[in-house]
């Protein structure tokens, strides 16, 4: 399954995706005002309590975000002992710490379905130069359809090109590749036109007529 | 936006998560393996043109934003938009409307050439012009030992962007879809 999301009832997970979203980026913006160790330890053991014990969270999930940042914690560490001394070091170090976890916590308790459409509200003031949010949710949700679908198709090209013997199949991979997916494209807003998505501004009695259309 | 560029924009925003479902080829003499990924940025620049290619970038942030495992190495969430190194990814959009736009300027005569200033321009340049002060400012790390950290990378790019300017000309050639001129008014 594409998703990094566990499913739970735990109030976490029952919290709106807009809240959950909305106390992250203030926890982001937060923690960069503070430079006290103490504050931002304390933040970290809070994210670790609210993941582990209150969302219930396999500590194995969170360790999944955190190892690919992991390397990259330490060498700041050891940049930070060299210039600026051990106590800025542990402070910026448990600080992206904190982000990190605390982001997985979200993405990990909240479903793709309610964060596409946090992310169609979001989007709601750029109506203003001609946006329309539910398009944006449908792009997103298309893109996320077609990714196994690609992924497949290009496994496909690459056993293809094997079979024929290529040992290189990187370049020879990707031009194939490209080409049927503008061609998919191509077919894909054929139907999309013919369902009713075409280009015309969503009016209210439009919206009303049609109940296909993604608007 | 005409229903076909969204289909372009959403289906080129799946091609760069496919890229990072690649595993990282070793290439000789460089001492970082290289991922896809960016292969895809330059892509979708040099074959959408600077808005689709921009808003494909967009979009496949915010595939990775609600979760999608999708980045190289299977990373996705919200945990990579504040990471240490969040800056590239910011600078991915940027990057593919500067290489969109450089080839759609040179378009009527583009070649292979025209194509590698535009990916080692808008590839290369622009996204560590972005990344790495980004890291610096973020990691609180000189901004020349965030440079010098980056330089194992640069190799590898410069691969990448030779490849994505084959694989742009033949595109080119064989199923352009950037149309001239390029300055419709409306907005999707």
């Amino acid at each position: 399954m594409l998703s990094l999301y566990l499913p739970g009832a735990s109030p976490v997970h029952r919290a709106p995706a807009g809240l959950k979203l909305a106390v992250l980026a203030a926890l982001g913006v937060g923690l960069f005002l503070v430079s006290r160790v103490e504050v931002v330890a304390g933040a970290l053991a809070a994210v670790l309590a609210v993941g582990l014990a209150v969302a219930r969270l396999p500590g194995r999930a969170l360790w999944a975000q955190v190892r690919p940042v992991w390397i990259w914690l330490a060498a700041l560490f050891v940049v930070h002992l060299l210039v600026t001394g051990p106590l800025p070091g542990a402070v910026a170090v448990l600080r992206l710490l904190t982000l990190v976890l605390a982001a997985a916590v979200v993405t990990a308790t909240t479903r793709v379905t309610a964060l596409v459409a946090v992310v169609e509200w979001l989007v709601q003031p750029l109506r203003l130069v001609g946006v329309r949010p539910a398009r944006v949710g449908l792009v997103v949700a298309m893109t996320l359809r077609f990714i196994p679908l690609l992924a497949e198709r290009a496994a496909r090209i690459r056993e293809a090109q094997t079979a024929r013997g290529a040992e290189r199949v990187r370049l020879g991979l990707l031009v194939p590749l490209v080409i049927s997916v503008l061609q998919l494209a191509h077919t894909l807003s054929e139907a999309l036109d013919a369902r009713g998505a075409d280009d015309t501004p969503a009016r209210p009695l439009r919206r009303a007529a049609g109940s296909v259309g993604p608007a | 936006m005409k229903t076909r560029d969204l289909a372009y924009v959403a289906l080129f925003a799946a091609i760069v998560a496919v890229l990072g479902l690649l595993p990282p080829v070793p290439v000789p003499g460089i001492p970082v393996p290289i991922t896809a990924q960016t292969l895809g940025v330059m892509l979708a620049g040099s074959v959408l043109g600077a808005r689709r290619g921009a808003l494909a970038l967009l979009v496949f942030l915010a595939v990775v934003a609600v979760g999608a495992p999708v980045l190289s190495g299977g990373r996705g969430g919200l945990g990579v938009f504040v990471g240490p190194t969040a800056g590239f990814l910011y600078s991915w959009p940027v990057a593919a409307f500067v290489i969109g736009w450089l080839t759609q300027l040179s378009w009527r005569r583009f070649n292979l050439a025209w194509a590698l200033v535009a990916n080692l321009v808008g590839g290369v340049v622009v996204i560590y012009a972005i990344g790495i002060p980004f890291t610096s400012l973020y990691a609180d790390v000189p901004l020349w030992t965030s440079f010098t950290g980056s330089l194992a990378f640069i190799p590898g790019d410069v691969v990448k962007a030779v490849a994505a300017s084959v694989v742009a000309v033949a595109v080119h050639r064989a199923y352009p879809v950037i149309e001239l001129p390029t300055r419709r008014a409306t907005a999707g």
